[in-house]
C-alpha cells in the first residue's frame, strides 16, 4: 500500500478495498512512527484528517451529484507549510508565524481539497522557503530518510523526505530557484515546477513573486500528472495566473519516444558536477537513447550568469514581501519594546532567522537608491538574456536534460557556514525559474561517493514554456523502463 | 528685493469606486474600524492584488479631461517603509511610468471682469492605494490601527511649478476640484479626506531663473488652509533669506490654530522608498478602445461648456465661467434656460450666479439642495419675461419659494395677489388718483425739477404696491404731465 501509485490507491479505494479513513490511518500511524527521527511534518491533527478522510468516503459513497467523482478523491496528501490552510497552522517554517493559523485556504489547497484530497498535514520547509538543504527551519532540520545525516535539500524538504519516507504518497511544493527539484532529486522522487502562471499563488506565502511556483511532488511522473490536473488552472485572484484552457496533463503520457530530441546543454556537464551524479544522468541519457530519442549538444551560454542575477533579483522581492511580518497584526510580536522603531526591529530580529535576515538585507540594499540600476536592472537584463538563450535552444530540441542538483544529498553542516556554496546546489535549477519555463526531477540512479548509504540522483528535464504534457510524457516513458522511482529507503519500511 | 513665488501642487483625489483598488472591500466612509478590511487588505500572508478596472477608468477620464497622454502601458510599482497602518510594508503606487502624464487646467485667477486666466500644466496622474489609519486618541499611550482605508484607490495629480501665488494655488485647487466632480470620478469631499493637496513651495529673486530651494506643505484640506499656509511659508522663507539663512529641502505642516508650518523631517532623514516594479501585477495595458469607449461615456466639460455658454447664450466670459465651475450648476442653468427659452439665457444667468448663489452662499448650501428648483427658477423667470411681474415682485415670489411658500412662481403670485397692473384703464386711473394727491411735486416737476418725476413713479408703485407696470406708469405720468 505505502508504494503503490495514486492510481493504485485510487483503484483501492474506488473498489472499497479499504476506505479513506483506513487509507489515512495507515499514513498517519507511519507518521507517528517514523517522523520524530525525520522532522518532515510541523503539524499534524489527526482528527482534523480523519474528518476530512470521513467526508472522502461518503463523496465516494452518494457520489458528486452528476459530476464526476475526481480519481483523487479520498486520497492523502500532506502540504509544504508555505500554503495557507484554514484552521492548520502555517509557519512558512519561521518562528514570525510559529502561531499563525490561516483564516483561508491557499488556492492549491481549495483546489485539491476540491477533488477530495485528505491532508495529512503541515510539511517543514526552509524558513520562507530561503535555503537548499531545509536547515534554515525554525522547526529544526529534516533528515533525508536514505541517511539521516543528510539533508533532503530545500526548500521543499519536508515534502521530499516525507514522501521519500512513505509518510505519504503525495505532497505540494514550491519552487523559487529549485526548491521542488533539487530536494525531489536528494530523495529520489518525482517533482514537478509548472511554467510561471499556470499554479495561482494565492494563498502561498511569497519568498519571490516573479519566481515562485506551486508544483506536485510524489513518487512518479504519472502521480505528478494527477497531481497537476487537480492543481492548474486560471485564478481570478492571482494576477500572474494565466487564463488558458485547462488543459489534460496525462494526454501524452504513453506517446512513444521515437524522433524525440533531447538538448543537453554544454554549460551542464562542464566542471562542478560530481562524477557520480555524471555517471547516472549519462546512464538515464543511454536510456533515453534506447527509447529512440537523439541527443542534441545545445547552449545556454548565460546560464553562469543565472546564480549571481537570482541572488539579485529573489532577495530584492523578499526583501519587500516579507516586510509585512513586522508584529502589528498578526505573527510574533517582541515582548519588550519602548517605541515603534524597537518594536519592529525586535519583532524582526526575534522573528527571522539568519538566512532570512541575510536575504533581506542583501534585497534591501540592491533596491537602494544609487544600487538598484547596477544590480536589481542588470539582473532584470540578464534574466531577459537566460530566456533568449532558451527560446534559441528550443529551436533544436523538445526537452532539455542534464542533472537536477551537482551532488546526491550533503551531510548537515557541509555548505551551511558558506551561503555562496550553498546557492550553488541550485546552479541548474535556477535558470528556469529566472526564464519562467517548466522543469522537474526525477530519479535516475544512485551515487555515493563520500557518504556510508547510497543516495539517490536526479535527472532535470526542462521543457518549453507551457510543456509539462510533453515533460511528463518524456519521464513517465523512462519510468515504464526503469524502476528507480519505486526504489524506497530500507529502513523506513 | 522682489520675490517671485514657485509653487507646485501634489493632490490626491480618492477615486469613486465601489470597491478598494486591488481588493473587492468597500470603500464606503464612516463604517466601524476595521469591517471594511478583507484578507488582502490587512495583507494575511499569501494574499495577492488584483487590480480594479474601475479605477483605471477613472485615470483614463481624468487624463482626457485635462488633455493629457494616456500611457499604453504603465507599471504598478512598490514604496517601501514600515508604518503601522501600511499593512503590506509598502504601498502599490506608479513610479516611472505613470497612467497619465502631460495635459494641463485653465485657472482664473480673481474675480469679476479684472479675471484672468492661466494655463497650469500638469506632470503627470498615477494610480496608487491609500495606507489605513492611525487613530492616536482614545487608546492610552497606544495607537489603534483602522484599516477600512487601506486599498483606496487613489488618484495622484501632479503639476508643474506653475504658479506664482497662492491665489493662483487655490485657482487651481479649486479647478481641479470641480474637474474631478465634474467627470464623476472623486466627491471631492475635503473633511473626509476625498480630497487633499500638499503644496511644493519655493521662492527666488524675480527675474532669477533658477527654482530656489523648495519645502513641501503636507495634507492641506481646505481651500482657506492652503491660502494661509501659503502665505506664512512664503514670508517665512523670504525672511529667512533675507536673514541670510539658507532654506532647506523639508516636509512640512501646517497648524491652522497658529496658522504657521512648521518642519516634520529634512531631507536628509527622508525614506530610501526602494521603489521596484511590483511583481504581483502585470502592466496595466491600455488600448485606444478602451479610452474610446471611456471618452464616449464623458460628458461636456466645462470648458468647452463654457465656451459654448458665451455664444449660445450670449453670456460674459465672467457668468459662463460662474456658471461652469460645478457641473451641478451648470445643469441647473440648462435647465431652467430650456425650459423658459433659449432667448432668456441671459436672465436665467443672472438669476443662477445672483439671487440663487446668494441664498446659497448665505445657508451654505449646494445648488443640488436648493430648495428652489430650476424648473421654479424658471417659472419666476418665465412670469418676469411676459411682464406678469416686475423684478422687484420676482425677488418676492423666489423668496417665498424658497421658503417653500407655495409650489411654484404663478401659485406665489395668484395667492399674494402680486399680479402686475397692466390694464391700461386701471394704471391711468391710478396716474390721475396719484397726480391729484401730489400736487407739489407735479409743480416742482413743470418747474423743471426732474427727480419730481421719480417720486411720482414711486408714488405709483407705493400705492400698488410694487405691481404697477412701471414701464407703463412711467409712459402715462409723462403724456399727463406734458399735456
Amino acid at each position: 500500500m505505502i508504494n503503490a501509485s495514486l492510481k493504485q490507491l485510487s483503484a483501492a479505494l474506488a473498489a472499497k478495498k479499504l476506505s479513506a479513513v483506513e487509507m489515512a490511518t495507515i499514513f498517519l500511524d507511519r507518521i507517528e512512527k517514523f517522523n520524530p527521527a525525520l522532522n518532515a511534518f510541523i503539524t499534524t491533527d489527526r482528527a482534523k484528517t480523519l474528518a476530512q478522510a470521513r467526508a472522502a468516503d461518503e463523496s465516494r459513497k452518494v457520489g458528486a451529484g452528476g459530476t464526476a467523482i475526481s480519481p483523487l478523491c479520498g486520497i492523502p496528501l500532506a502540504h509544504k507549510d508555505i500554503f495557507c490552510t484554514r484552521g492548520w497552522r502555517t509557519t512558512c517554517g519561521s518562528k514570525i508565524l510559529a502561531d499563525f493559523v490561516s483564516p483561508y485556504d491557499a488556492n492549491v489547497v481549495e483546489k485539491l481539497a476540491a477533488a477530495g484530497m485528505v491532508t495529512l498535514g503541515k510539511l517543514n520547509m526552509d524558513e520562507f522557503a530561503m535555503g537548499s538543504s531545509n536547515e534554515s527551519s525554525y522547526f529544526g532540520p529534516v533528515k533525508n530518510p536514505w541517511d539521516v545525516s543528510c539533508v533532503p535539500g530545500g526548500s521543499s524538504g519536508g515534502s521530499a523526505a516525507a514522501i521519500a519516507a512513505r509518510l505519504t504518497p503525495a505532497a505540494t511544493g514550491t519552487d523559487t530557484g529549485g526548491s521542488i527539484r533539487q530536494p525531489a532529486a536528494l530523495c529520489g522522487l518525482t517533482g514537478l515546477k509548472p511554467t510561471y502562471g499556470v499554479v495561482s499563488r494565492y494563498g502561498m506565502i511569497a519568498f519571490a513573486s516573479s519566481l515562485d511556483q506551486a508544483g506536485p511532488m510524489a513518487k512518479s511522473a504519472e502521480d505528478c500528472t494527477l497531481l497537476l490536473n487537480a492543481m492548474a488552472g486560471f485564478d481570478a485572484r492571482d494576477s500572474t495566473s494565466l487564463e488558458r484552457t485547462p488543459e489534460d496533463y496525462s494526454r501524452d503520457l504513453d506517446k512513444p519516444l521515437a524522433g524525440l530530441r533531447i538538448g543537453l546543454p554544454k554549460e551542464f556537464f562542464g566542471e562542478g558536477m560530481d562524477t557520480d551524479v555524471r555517471a547516472a544522468v549519462e546512464a538515464a541519457l543511454t536510456e533515453y537513447r534506447k527509447l529512440g530519442a537523439t541527443t542534441v549538444e545545445v547552449r545556454l551560454p548565460n546560464s553562469g550568469l543565472s546564480v549571481p542575477a537570482y541572488y539579485v533579483i529573489a532577495p530584492a522581492e523578499a526583501s519587500s514581501n516579507l516586510s509585512r511580518f513586522d508584529g502589528v497584526r498578526y505573527g510574533h510580536r517582541a515582548a519588550e519594546y519602548d517605541d515603534l522603531a524597537e518594536m519592529y526591529s525586535r519583532s524582526r530580529a526575534q522573528g527571522f532567522g539568519a538566512e532570512v535576515k541575510r536575504r533581506i538585507l542583501i534585497g534591501t540594499y540592491v533596491l537602494s537608491h544609487g544600487y538598484y540600476d547596477a544590480y536589481y536592472l542588470q539582473a532584470q537584463k540578464i534574466r531577459r538574456l537566460i530566456a533568449a538563450d532558451f527560446v534559441a535552444a528550443f529551436k533544436d530540441c523538445d526537452v532539455i536534460m542534464g542533472p537536477t542538483s551537482p551532488s546526491v544529498a550533503f551531510a548537515f553542516g557541509a555548505k551551511s557556514a558558506d551561503p555562496v556554496q550553498m546557492y550553488l546546489s541550485d546552479i541548474y535549477t535556477i535558470s528556469t525559474n529566472l526564464a519562467g519555463l517548466p522543469g522537474m526531477s526525477l530519479p535516475c540512479g544512485f551515487g555515493n561517493t563520500q557518504l556510508a548509504n547510497p543516495m539517490p540522483v536526479g535527472l532535470q528535464i526542462i521543457g518549453n514554456w507551457f510543456g509539462e504534457a510533453k515533460m511528463l510524457n518524456v519521464a513517465h516513458q523512462y519510468q515504464k523502463v526503469t524502476d528507480w522511482h519505486t526504489r524506497m529507503p530500507e529502513k523506513m519500511r | 528685493m522682489k520675490w517671485e513665488v514657485v509653487i507646485g501642487l501634489e493632490t490626491h483625489a480618492q477615486l469613486q469606486t465601489k470597491s478598494k483598488i486591488f481588493s473587492g472591500s468597500s470603500i464606503a466612509f464612516g463604517a466601524a474600524p476595521n469591517v471594511q478590511a478583507s484578507a488582502v487588505d490587512i495583507a494575511l500572508p499569501g494574499v495577492l492584488p488584483v487590480l480594479n478596472r474601475e479605477a483605471v477608468v477613472c485615470a483614463i477620464k481624468f487624463g482626457l479631461a485635462v488633455g493629457a497622454q494616456i500611457a499604453p502601458r504603465s507599471i504598478f510599482a512598490r514604496k517601501n517603509y514600515f508604518y503601522p497602518d501600511l499593512p503590506k510594508g509598502y504601498q502599490i503606487s506608479q513610479f516611472e511610468t505613470p497612467v497619465v502624464s502631460g495635459g494641463g487646467l485653465m485657472i482664473r485667477v480673481g474675480s469679476g471682469d479684472t479675471a484672468t486666466e492661466k494655463f497650469v500644466q500638469l506632470t503627470r496622474a498615477h494610480l496608487e492605494e491609500d495606507a489605513g489609519k492611525s487613530l492616536h486618541e482614545d487608546f492610552q499611550g497606544r495607537t489603534g490601527i483602522d484599516l477600512n482605508r487601506a486599498g483606496t484607490p487613489l488618484l495622484e495629480i501632479v503639476t508643474e511649478p506653475d504658479m506664482r501665488s497662492s491665489a493662483e494655488a487655490v485657482a487651481y485647487a479649486k479647478a481641479l476640484h470641480a474637474l474631478v466632480q465634474w467627470i464623476g470620478i472623486c466627491d471631492g469631499n475635503m473633511q473626509e479626506g476625498s480630497f487633499r493637496c500638499d503644496a511644493n513651495v519655493s521662492v527666488r529673486p524675480l527675474g532669477q531663473k533658477e527654482f530656489g530651494t523648495r519645502r513641501e506643505i503636507k495634507n492641506l484640506n481646505s481651500f482657506r488652509f492652503m491660502q494661509q499656509a501659503i502665505d506664512f511659508e512664503v514670508q517665512w522663507q523670504i525672511n529667512e533669506i533675507e536673514e541670510g539663512r539658507a532654506i532647506r529641502q523639508a516636509t512640512v505642516l501646517f497648524d491652522p490654530d497658529s496658522g504657521e508650518t512648521r518642519s516634520m523631517r529634512s531631507k536628509e532623514d527622508a525614506h530610501d522608498y526602494r521603489y521596484f516594479p511590483d511583481p504581483d501585477l502585470l502592466p496595466l495595458e491600455i488600448t485606444a478602445d478602451w479610452i474610446a469607449q471611456v471618452q464616449s461615456g464623458l460628458p461636456e466639460l466645462p470648458q468647452a461648456m463654457k465656451t459654448r455658454f458665451e455664444s449660445d447664450y450670449g453670456l460674459s466670459s465672467y457668468d459662463a465661467a460662474a456658471l461652469t465651475m460645478t457641473r451641478a450648476t451648470a445643469e441647473f442653468f440648462e435647465d431652467a434656460t430650456a425650459a423658459t427659452g433659449k432667448g432668456n439665457g441671459k436672465l436665467c444667468a443672472n438669476w443662477v450666479t445672483g439671487e440663487l448663489a446668494a441664498h446659497l452662499n448665505k445657508t451654505d448650501m449646494p445648488i443640488e439642495a436648493s430648495p428652489v428648483s430650476a424648473a421654479q427658477l424658471a417659472g419666476v423667470i418665465r412670469r418676469i419675461a411676459d411682464n406678469t411681474i416686475s423684478n422687484k415682485i420676482a425677488r418676492d415670489v423666489f423668496e417665498a419659494l424658497w421658503s417653500g411658500d407655495g409650489k411654484d412662481a404663478d401659485a406665489v403670485i395668484e395667492a399674494k395677489g402680486w399680479k402686475q397692473i397692466t390694464d391700461t384703464g386701471a394704471i391711468e386711473a391710478l396716474v390721475d388718483e396719484v397726480l391729484a394727491a401730489n400736487q407739489k411735486s407735479v409743480d416742482e416737476y413743470r418747474a423743471g425739477k426732474e427727480k419730481a418725476f421719480n417720486a411720482l413713479v414711486g408714488q405709483a408703485m407705493k400705492v400698488t404696491k410694487g405691481k404697477a407696470n412701471p414701464q407703463q406708469v412711467t409712459d402715462l405720468l409723462k403724456k399727463k404731465l406734458s399735456a
